[in-house]
Order: structure tokens, then sequence, then C-alpha cells
């Protein structure tokens, strides 16, 4: 039954990263810690893109809503991180929510392309009110102010399975949404709209539904991350933010769950082990962008998929 | 009892008439076929039936209610079903999961499965479930466009010329399964097949530019003069 | 300055703007409206421009005029050429699908930049404008002895800007005159209105993709020749004319050129009032916002011309 594979080999994912603590040096802790955390963004993004076939290039502003969200309300909110992350969670839901509502009018490029200029204006409002945000210096969360439920989050033990866990939350909501009506609907709309709408169905209410839950993993994604590395700043609202979780995606393979964390785990370590040769990384995320489109356009799960294993989803 | 009816249904694309002014009345339980030349307004007409198309001007009535403004999909909950004129399957997905998708509209969860199998074995694709939709024959394709249909147990079934591009042979397994339909919902057909029309329709409407020209059983379609002119003289 | 003298100088920097905004967008609007497709990597075929004119202004001694001129001429063709290459290694092997481009492009905006980061390093290099004499302008005033003229300090241009201006409006004409009047704006035009009809009726549509792609790159490019004298070449400094392109071209109509020009120029006037009152960042999120909202409200831009 391929139902019992596909869990053996999710949660043997799950499992194998737990355990990688255990053996890996530490030097790759911090690198895994931020993998994930990405991942989980990845996860969201593929949500959207990959599930729901619409091509958002406004991703960011979601992140950053869950960074900033989370990030203002310590600093200037004094609040504690479990409510913060909270509220930098909700911040993305409420942000996607609208943008959707906007955005979900046009289709194709024209979406594309609303969703650049929104999370665009929403970087450079970020940007205006630098009195509060910092602008692009950007603001550091003291270490004193990371302590969830007296756990210390700048700890690399402690961090590195926060970010496992929150990788982990994402990855099975995204493995259950797509085995699940919801999910299985959104596959279809992907394929072709106007035919599920004649099945009777609210595309666009499903459309809504998977903005928002991408937007929110997002959010937390980003919220983690200002948690975790104990640092918000107006670069991760930026176009370049938005452009990364569609490289990662397409890179490990858009429309499945495994991709995400596969492309961004590649990316991560190509420019990590890259950086001894140029400091001019995106020209390798450039490089990648247009081979795989050229060449590989289902990119490494999609392909595995393609040619030998038909039941991954 | 009056299933679907018309009443002075227009649309107007840049000034061009495709549909003028139709009343239209399918009781239940019949089989109605819809013909008329190329470009007569068949699929502009079943279009706004369904709610694919917003109307220029006048109502569409299912079930005795007002139907005019509501969206495709509420139409569609309502108890009708659609299926292409252009083949247009999930490609890329299971012929199961298609046929789910389509049960999973009107069905508890716990019945999907049943109601899967059982719209694929009417249509004779039983064995074929697992294989991916776009891999199926032009043909199957088309039985499977049907088994979607079957699978939202509609009251109406609207056919978008289901016979198209299909072999004699299956286009004689197919008046078999249309008759083996009508006894469960009301039938729209569009058709270009003279001999599907005359075997299967209990009633035949036509339609040439965008007005309702005749309307009767089969036998006094064949012997109308002017459908004759506007349409049979031309083949 | 009083605010009248300060808005004509407002309007005369305004004027240097839009027409090489005209340009620019142009570039953009003729690769949209021919090929359907949107070139993200159009604000660095402009950047391209600028850092190939420093390159040819610098191997070049004697009198500025001589490097400046050459760079008009080889910078606009080294530029169309290398978007023909990509056109034809990359745009044509995606078939042109809309989105598969768009993430192409955003990967060959990265190749660009980072490439004549690379070579050309971080810094901000001007190059000299080919003459650039000051004209100080008057401004009329109601005196004591009636209407009399004066010039306020501070109230002046170039005779560099101007001529910038009118090479603008006469490249503008050509392209003009080149769609309208020649063979080639025929068949560019045919394939815009029907790509599979202009294939069936034999023209090499590949070929004049290929074409349309490379012309709308040289047109970015040598606007940043002519504003290069103006403000510096710098590898980052293609973000702004792609995204001032995009309103151009979005609130113009897509792929309408007369509607591009018009809102050319109403940007590029209204961008140097607007900076008068609003901060520079406040102006660009108002028209980043202007764009998204248009695209979802008013998808034929705000003059109503609709795309073929």
């Amino acid at each position: 039954m391929s139902g019992a594979r596909v869990l053996t080999l999710h949660l043997g994912l799950l499992v194998l990263l737990f355990a990688l603590h255990f053996v890996l040096p530490a030097y790759h802790h911090g690198n895994l810690a931020r993998i994930m955390v990405l991942a989980a963004y990845a996860v969201g993004y593929n949500i959207l893109f990959g599930y729901t076939g619409l091509l958002s290039l406004g991703h960011a502003l979601f992140f950053a809503a869950g960074m900033y969200g989370l990030g203002l309300m310590i600093q200037h909110g004094g609040a504690t991180p479990a409510p913060a992350f909270m509220v930098g969670v909700l911040a993305g839901a409420v942000v996607a929510g609208l943008l959707a509502l906007l955005a979900l009018r046009t289709t194709g490029v024209a979406f594309m392309i609303v969703t650049l200029m929104f999370a665009q204006a929403g970087y450079l409002t970020i940007l205006y009110f630098g009195e509060w945000t910092r602008g692009d210096e950007g603001f550091v969360i003291q270490q004193a102010q990371r302590l969830l439920w007296g756990i210390d989050l700048s700890q690399p033990t402690a961090r590195y399975f926060a970010a496992w866990a929150l990788f982990s939350t994402a990855f099975l909501v995204s493995l259950w949404l797509v085995r699940r009506p919801f999910g299985r609907t959104l596959i279809a709309i992907r394929e072709n709209e106007e035919r599920v709408r004649m099945l009777g169905y609210d595309t666009h209410a499903h459309k809504l539904g998977a903005m928002v839950i991408s937007g929110t993993i997002a959010a937390a994604a980003g919220a983690a991350y200002g948690l975790l590395f104990g640092y918000a700043g107006a670069s991760f609202a930026s176009v370049q933010y938005s452009i990364f979780p569609l490289l990662w995606v397409l890179l490990g393979g858009a429309g499945t769950v495994l991709g995400p964390f596969v492309g961004t785990l590649f990316m991560f370590y190509l420019i990590d082990l890259s950086s001894g040769i140029t400091s001019a990384y995106m020209l390798i995320a450039g490089v990648t962008l247009v081979l795989l489109t050229l060449f590989a356009p289902q990119g490494l799960v999609g392909e595995l998929r393609a040619r030998a294993f038909r039941w991954l989803p | 009892m009056t299933l679907l009816s018309t009443r002075g249904l227009s649309k107007s694309f840049d000034g061009l008439q495709a549909v003028s002014a139709v009343d239209f009345d399918l009781p239940q339980g019949e089989i109605r076929a819809l013909i008329g030349p190329n470009g007569a307004g068949k699929t502009t007409f079943v279009g706004m039936v369904c709610g694919r198309i917003p109307p220029s001007a006048g109502q569409v009535m299912f079930d005795g209610q007002d139907i005019t403004s509501l969206p495709a999909h509420k139409r569609i909950l309502l108890g009708m079903a659609y299926t292409f004129q252009i083949t247009s399957v999930f490609a890329r997905l299971d012929v199961s999961e298609n046929v789910a998708l389509a049960a999973r509209r009107r069905h508890p969860p716990k019945k999907v499965a049943v109601a899967v199998d059982e719209a694929l074995a009417r249509v004779g694709l039983s064995d074929r479930s697992d294989e991916e939709a776009g891999n199926l024959s032009y043909g199957h394709q088309r039985l499977l466009e049907i088994a979607m249909g079957l699978a939202q147990k509609p009251r109406l079934l609207i056919l978008d010329e289901p016979t198209q591009g299909l072999s004699e042979g299956e286009i004689a397994g197919f008046k078999d399964l249309i008759r083996d339909l009508a006894k469960e919902a009301t039938i729209l057909l569009i058709e270009h097949n003279m001999s599907v029309v005359m075997e299967t329709a209990d009633r035949v409407s036509v339609l040439d530019f965008g007005v309702l020209l005749a309307e009767g059983t089969p036998a006094e379609i064949h012997a109308n003069a002017a459908v004759q002119a506007a349409y049979l003289g031309t083949g | 300055m009083e605010l009248g003298p300060y808005i004509l100088l407002a309007s005369l920097e305004g004027a240097v703007t839009a027409a090489v905004l005209a340009l620019t967008a142009v570039g953009l609007s003729l690769v949209f409206g021919v090929m359907r497709v949107v070139n993200i990597a159009h604000g660095e075929f402009f950047m391209l421009g600028a850092v190939i004119a420093w390159y040819v202004a610098n191997a070049l001694s004697g009198h500025p005029a001589i490097g400046f001129f050459a760079a008009l001429l080889i910078a606009p063709l080294l530029v169309g050429a290398l978007a023909v290459a990509a056109d034809m290694t990359i745009l044509k092997r995606l078939d042109y699908d809309p989105e598969r481009t768009i993430v192409a492009t955003i990967g060959l905006l990265y190749i660009l930049q980072q490439l004549t980061l690379m070579t050309y390093g971080p810094e901000a290099r001007p190059v000299e404008a080919p003459f650039n004499t000051r004209i100080a302008l008057p401004w009329v005033e109601w005196g004591e002895s009636g209407l009399s003229f004066y010039y306020p300090w501070g109230l002046s241009t170039t005779s560099y800007k101007l001529a910038v201006i009118a090479a603008a409006a006469f490249v503008l004409l050509g392209v003009w005159a080149m769609m309208a009047r020649t063979k080639l704006g025929l068949v560019m035009r045919a394939t815009q209105a029907d790509r599979d009809m202009a294939l069936a009726f034999g023209i090499p549509v590949e070929r004049v993709y290929a074409m349309v792609f490379g012309i709308g790159a040289g047109l970015a490019a040598l606007a940043a020749v002519l504003i290069v004298p103006i403000q510096q070449a710098h590898y980052l400094m293609g973000a702004d004319p792609l995204l001032l392109s995009f309103i151009v071209v979005i609130i113009g109509g897509l792929g309408s050129l007369p509607g591009t020009v018009v809102a050319a120029i109403l940007i590029g006037l209204s961008d140097g009032i607007i900076s008068v009152f609003f901060s520079p960042t406040l102006a660009k999120i108002l028209a980043t916002l202007l764009v998204g909202l248009v695209l979802v409200f008013r998808p034929q831009g705000l003059f109503g011309a609709r795309a073929a």
C-alpha cells in the first residue's frame, strides 16, 4: 500500500534530521538549523506555487510580516517570545488574506507582477518606518529576549530542535494537506481550474485558502528565523527573499512534499561551497534558475517521481 | 415537471448576437438533443445554462428556482453536470482521482470510493483506474468525462458533443450508455451525429443563428423543411 | 527659490527623466507587445548599456565627445546582440512560456548583475558629457515696473540635458517610423496580432522574436548611455529603471506604444514634481501600490487603450 510507504519515507526524513544532531559535527548544526527554517518557508511557498499553480513573486512580504510581527512585539512591545511568535504568524495570515483578495482577481503573469509590486511596497514601507524597524540595518533581538519557557533559543542545541520542530510541523501539515480532499482539489485547480469549477467547487475560495495557509507558514518561518537567529532586517523583505523560495522549490521539485527541503539543502550547500570561489553568490542562484527552467523544470524530486517513484506525493 | 427552463435567454459578444431570446423547456426524465449548424450558439447556450458564461439578458430556471445570478459551482451543486466539448480531464492525475474529484462534491467521504468504482464500471474503465488520465486513448478520455459526470449523480447531465472523434464501435456503446443513464438523469445532449440523435433522443431542439428554430420528436424534426434547409440539407 | 521657478526646474529635470524612461519603457513594451513575455532582466540591459559606455569612453582618448558618441553606437549594439543570444539560447527553448520566461529572466538578471559586479566592480563611475554648457533660465515677475524678466539663482539646465530630451524624441520617432512604415515593423505588428497566422503566412516568427528582444534591450542600453553623463554607472542601477518601466508600461496599457510614451512623460514629469512634496521612499511606495492596483482593477491600463 502506497500510504504506508509514503508515511515511512517522510517520517523517516524527520527522524533522520532529529538524529543528525547527534552525529554531525557542530559546524553543521547551525547550518542545518538555518536550512530547516528556510525549508519551512519553502514548504509554505510550495503549497501555493507547487500544488495550486500560483506563482507568487511576493512571499517575502509574508516572511517579513512574521519576522517583524515578532521582532517589533519583542523590541517595542516588550512581549515574550511565545505571544510575539503568535502575533507574527497572525500578521502573516492577515497580510496573505488581504493580498489574496486583491491578487486573486488576476491570473498568470499579472498575478506574478501584482504580488511582486505589493511585496515591494511592503519592503519600502519597512524602510520608510526606519525609526521603528531600523531599515536596512535592522535590529538585534537580544539573548535575554529569546527565552522560550526558560529555554535559551540562542543556544545551538535548543535552536536546532526548535528549527526541527518548526520544519516538522510545516512538513507534516503539507503532507497531510495534499492527501486531504482540499489539497487534492488544489492540485486539480493547478491542472485545470475551469474544469474544477464545473465540478461544483468554489475555486476562488480554494485559492484564497491556499494562499492564506501558504502565507501563514511563510510567516511562521520568518518569525522563527528572527527568534532563532536574533535579528530582523529589511533585506528579508526584499525581492531576493521572494525569489529564494521559488528557487528552492524549483530546484527540489515543485508540487512534491520533499522538494522544498531538498532544494533548500542543495542550494544552501552549493552557495556555501562556492563561497570559497566567489562572493557573488547570487550568480550561482541566477545560473541555477536559468538551468532549471531550461533543463529540469520538474526539479530533483519531480524528476525522480516522473522516472521511478510515481507514488511520491 | 419541468426541470430546466430559460426565458428570453440572450448573449451578444461585441455586438454579435450569439444567442437571442431563447425560451426553452426541458421536462424531467427526458433525453433532449440540441442540434444546429456550427456557430449556431449551442455551446454558448448551455454555457449560460450551467453558469460558465454570463447572459446578456434573460433568465435560467432550474427545478423551479431562478438560478440566473448563481455562480457556476453553486448550479453544479444543485444537480447539474457538464462535460466539456474539448476533452478536459485532468491529464496528469489518475483516472480514479479524476472521478473522485467529481464524486467528492456529491457523496459523503466514506462513499466516495464506492461511487468512483461504480461510475468507472458503468463506462467500462474499471481496469484503467490507476492509469494517468493523459495516457488514455481519446475515446477512453471521452468515457472518463462521462464517468465524471455520472459520479456527480446529476439530475441534469449536459453532454457537449460527447461522440466527437469516437469510432463507430465506440458510438454504438455510447448509445446504450445514454439510454441507461436516462433512467436516473435528465439529459441535454449537444450532438452532431444524426444517428445518435435519432436513436437516443426523446425530443430534439434546433438552434440556428442563435434562435430556436424548431422543436419536436426526432421524426418530426427529420421531416421539418425549415430544419432541412438550415441544417440537414447542408450536411 | 520661490515655488514657481522651483516647479519649472523640477519639470525640466522631470522631462529628462521622462525622455530616458520613455526609451527604456518602449523597449519593455515592445517585447511584451510582440512576444507576450515580461522581461525582468530589462533593467540589467539598461545597466549594461551604462557600464559599456564607461568602458568605451575610458578606452578612447581625446575629446570626451569621441568616447561618448562611440558608446552611443557600441553599447546598444553589444547589448542588443547579447539579448538576441539570450533569446535564442534561453527564451526560444522555453517556447516563450510566459511564466517560465519570467523565472528565466529573473535568473538572467542576477547573472548579468553579478558578472558586472565581479568584473566592473562595486564603484559608481561617471562618463563625461560630450558638451555641457550651463544655460540659465529666466523667470517672469510682476514688479513695480510691470512684467519683468530675471534670472533666479539656481534655475538653470545644461545643453546636454536638452540634447537628451531631443535625442530621445528623435529615437522614439524612429521607433514609430520603423513600426508604421517599414517591412520589419509590418512583420512585427503581424506577429503581435496573431502569431499562428503570421507563421502560416511564412513570417519567420522566431527571427522576429529575437530581433524584437534585441531591439528592446538596445533601446534600454541607449537610454542608459544618454543618462550616464548625468547619473553614474553602477552595477545596481538597473532596479529603478525596471520598476519605473513597469509602472509606465502597465499604466500606459500593456503593449501599447503610444500609451507607453504618454505614461512615461506623465510619470517622468510627476516624478520630478512629486519628489518636491514627498520623500523618495514614500513616492516609490505609492508608485508600486499604484501599479498593483491598476493591474488588479484596470488591467487595460489607465488610458483604456486595450492591447490587441
